[in-house]
Formats: C-alpha cells, structure tokens, sequence
C-alpha cells in the first residue's frame, strides 16, 4: 500500500482526468451523438421499411382479394343477367306463341260461326224456299187433280175412308 | 481518410517530430559485470519499465568498447510547480546525471523511480535505508510518457471517432472504412453494456461515459503491448482517475431509491437496517475501488510477466531454454492481447452496473 502511495503520482492523475474528461465531452459532441443518432436513425428507417413493407404486402393481399371479390361478384352479375335475358327471351317468345296462338282461336272461331251462321242462314233460306216450292208444287197438282168432279169425289171418298170413327 | 491520415502525421510530429532526438550519454561502468548481474539488470529494466518516465524511450543501448550509453528517445516537456512554474525539457535532465537550475532552483532526476527532486547546486541526494532519496520533491505536472500516451490516444480516438460520425453523415448512416470494424462495438456497448444494465430508458446520458472509457482503456491496453513500452492503464494514478469519474458519475446521479437502499434498506427488520447502513456505505466506495485496482493489478502484472519471460531468455542465454521462454512470452503475448480487450470490457460493464444501481427504478 505504502508501495502504491509512493508511486501515485499527482500530476499523471492531474492530467490523466483533465484530459480524460475533456475527451468525454468532446467525443459527445463531436462524434457519439452523431454516430448514436445516425444509428438510431438508420435503425428507425429499416424498421419503418420493414413495417411499410409488411403494410404494402398486407395491402396487396387485400386488394387481391378484394379484385377476386368483384370480379366474382361481376361474374355473378354477368350470370344473373343473361340467365334474365334468357327467361325474357323464352317469355318474349312465349307471349308471342300464345298470342298467336289465340288470335289464330278467335279467327278460326269467328270463321267457324260465320260459316254456322251462313249455314244456318241459307238453310233456312232452302227452307223457305222449298216450303214455297212445295206449296206451288202442290197448287199446281191439286189444281192439275181437282179439274174434274169425279177426282175430287174420290179424293173425299179417300179421304173420308181414310178417317174412321173409333 | 486521406485528411485524417494527414492530421495524424501532422500530431506524430507535434508529439515528437520537433523534438526529435538522440542522445549520447557517457555513463559509467556500473558493478554490473559481476556474478548475477544480468538478474538484477533485468529486474531494474522491468522496475523502470513499469513507472513512468520523463522522456519517451524508444530504445537504448551501451557501447561495451566505450562504456557509452546511446539513448534513442523523445525529450518531453518537464514542468515543476515549487513557489512559482518551472518549465524544462526532459533532455536536460540527462537521465539523473545532470543537475537542472530553473528560476533560481535546482532540480535532480532519480533514475530509479523517475521522481524529480529538489537539490542543490552539486546536485547532492540523501538517501533513506530503501536507497530512495529523503529530499523534498516538487508538484510534478510534467508532460510524461505515460501522459503524451494519454494525449496520442486521445487525439487518435477523437480523429477515428469524428471520422467515423462525419462517414455516418456523409454515406446517411453507413460506415465506411474503418468505422466498418469500430461500428458494431459501438453498438455491441450499447445493445449488451448499456441497455440490459441502465435500462432502455436511462441508458443515453451514460453512452458517451461507458464508450469513450472503453476505447480509452483498449486502445492503451493495446499500446501497452507495443514495443513502445508504455504502462498506461497499469498505473495506478491512472485508474485511479478513471474509477473516480465512474464513482462521481453513479453518485451524482443515483436516484432517492439508490441512497434509501444504502442508508435505510427497505424490507428488512429495523435492526438489520442499522447493521446494513455501514456495509452499504462501505460498498459504495469498494465498488469504484475494486474498479481500479482489478484494472491496475491485471495490466502491471500482465506486463510483468511478460518482460520476466522475455528477461529469461537473456539469463538462460542457450538455444533451448532461450526459445522456450520466447515461445511462452510469445503466447502469453496473445492472452495479453485478450486480457487488454477483457479488462476494457469489464470496467465499462462494471461502470454500467453501478449506473444501473444508481439509477434503478423502486419496482420490486
């Protein structure tokens, strides 16, 4: 110990801690804070990146999904609507046969009751005519049969022969 | 990179290109050539060699014909504070062999333990039992070895580290060159040192504390390791003063919670909190203290073993034994390369530690 006291020497430690101390403060000022501070820098910047990296990525998958999203969505759309334009179309058609079709009916039927009606009209025209036909007919016979008395004698006689008391 | 390059020239030869210089010394022969003489050689070189010095020696050696001693060395600036400032170049001191007058009063350089002592015109030193001189020694604020080390790394850590911050600003927050290598120690301090110890919250104010003394005790370790020879961190004035700071810096900024924990321990019966106070007032300077000396204790003694192993090959002086202990001093080169690294690392966790303490949320 005496040793060690005899051989500290004050001037070393004197100067030792004078310039000791002032490299403290100038190495702070000229070189640790800016070498800490642009490690730090540098550090917050990779980790930045890396986060904003991590975002883009996460974005990107979004997105993807979000396009496989709507073009499903789009493709639905597209089903839907074709599959409506097909119903119209098989409607469209459909009216038009039934339309169609019944307008065809109602004509056939008015044909078929004018030509009844026609049919019936000219029957009973025939009718008519031939009851006159007849009448004349019979005029002309009975007055051909009913010119001489006897005729008409036996034409009562039958007659009367023919109507018998019961 | 170019520029600083150019900086640190133009510090290597503030330091020591104008003073640049080589003396020649002519020294006596010293008793040095009898029996066992080689031991004593190597254990005074180890002893100097752990202390600092006035001068930065770069080598030295003795011409055996002319008995001169050559010194390749920096001379660095002396300055004494005795009634008034004493400034002089370290070279004047001759290594102990001359006598130096400044303003009116002499001065004397003790080779042995590198102190400067008052003398007198003759340059006459009385001597205890322990052969250490008993005259009055100046305020010493000299610009030693150990300190011109303290300003290099200084001057080094300040041009990396604001290079690397400008190649931060200049690339928007990649480094460039060697900032590559320093950027994640910086981050490793922070990420594993700080935050798991401080708190995610608390742990900015501390940074600058916990990066700078961790760089400042590797880097020095790493000097120490040079052949350069300097013994920085494993100088006790040293620690002493880096382990002060981390004291004053957990202390002025502990939290009521730190202090109720010491003085009035929450929880426990009233008895045992009386009994508790001094020892937790007892922690709060052994933990600093233990700070200091683990890192004084495990520089010295790395340096001591290691220039004892490399002293074995001078003494062993034979191709086995020589190459034996060059393999040994080879190695534990290596773990003190690790052990530099370690003990940088430990006193900034430990320091992050105690800050944690200080500042530790009443949550429990």
């Amino acid at each position: 110990m005496e040793k060690l006291l005899s051989e500290f020497s004050i001037g070393l430690f004197f100067w030792q801690t004078v310039i000791f101390v002032l490299l403290i403060f100038l190495l702070k000022k000229y070189a640790w804070k800016p070498i800490l501070d642009a490690v730090n820098e540098r550090e917050e910047g990779i980790k930045n990146a890396l986060l904003s990296a991590e975002k883009a990525k996460e974005e990107m998958v979004s997105l993807k999904s979000d396009n496989e999203a709507t073009l499903k969505k789009a493709r639905a759309e597209r089903d839907l609507l074709l599959k409506e334009a097909r119903e119209m179309k098989q409607q469209l058609i459909d009216d038009a046969k039934d339309k169609a079709k019944s307008e065809a009916n109602k004509i056939i039927n008015q044909a078929q009751e004018a030509i009844q009606n026609e049919k019936n009209a000219a029957i009973s025209d025939l009718k008519n005519q031939l009851a006159s036909l007849s009448v004349e007919i019979a005029e002309k016979v009975l007055k051909e049969k009913l010119s001489d008395d006897k005729t008409q004698m036996d034409l009562v006689k039958n007659l009367v022969k023919e109507v018998t008391l019961k | 990179m170019k520029q600083s390059k150019f900086l640190l020239s133009i510090v290597f030869s503030l330091i020591f290109g104008l003073s640049t210089f080589a003396s020649s010394i002519k020294v006596s022969e010293k008793e040095k050539k009898q029996e066992g003489g080689i031991k004593i050689e190597i254990k005074d070189y180890i002893t100097h060699h752990l202390k600092d010095s006035h001068s930065y020696s770069i080598t030295s050696w003795t011409n055996k014909d002319t008995g001169k001693k050559t010194y390749i060395e920096f001379p660095l600036p002396v300055i004494l504070y005795d009634e008034g400032f004493h400034f002089f170049m370290s070279s004047a001191l001759k290594h102990g062999k001359s006598v130096v007058e400044s303003n009116g009063k002499f001065y004397k350089l003790n080779y042995d333990n590198s102190k400067i002592y008052k003398t007198n015109k003759q340059g006459d030193l009385e001597y205890d039992e322990n052969n250490y001189p008993i005259n009055e020694t100046p305020l010493d604020f000299s610009i030693t070895k150990n300190i011109a080390t303290i300003i290099l790394v200084a001057l080094l850590m300040f041009m990396l580290f604001t290079g690397l911050a400008k190649s931060f600003a200049l690339n928007k927050g990649i480094s460039k060159g060697i900032g590559r290598f320093f950027e994640p120690i910086i981050l490793y301090i922070r990420d594993e040192i700080a935050i798991p110890n401080i708190g995610e919250k608390k742990y900015k104010k501390y940074m600058s504390f916990l990066l700078t003394i961790f760089f400042f005790i590797w880097f020095l370790n790493m000097l120490g390791l040079t052949p350069l020879g300097v013994n920085v961190t494993g100088n006790i004035a040293v620690t002493f003063s880096l382990a002060l700071i981390t004291f004053l810096i957990t202390n002025f900024t502990a939290n009521r919670s730190y202090w109720g924990h010491i003085f009035w321990m929450p929880g426990v019966p009233v008895l045992i909190k009386v009994v508790l106070a001094p020892i937790e007032l007892l922690g709060v300077f052994i933990k600093p203290f233990s700070l200091l000396i683990r890192l004084y204790a495990n520089i010295q003694a790395g340096h001591i073993v290691l220039y004892s192993l490399i002293g074995l090959m001078f003494i062993f002086n034979n191709m086995v034994g020589s190459s034996l202990s060059f393999v040994l001093a080879f190695f534990i080169s290596i773990i003190e390369i690790l052990v530099a690294l370690l003990q940088a690392y430990i006193f900034t966790m430990l320091s992050a530690l105690y800050f944690g303490f200080a500042v530790a949320e009443e949550d429990h």
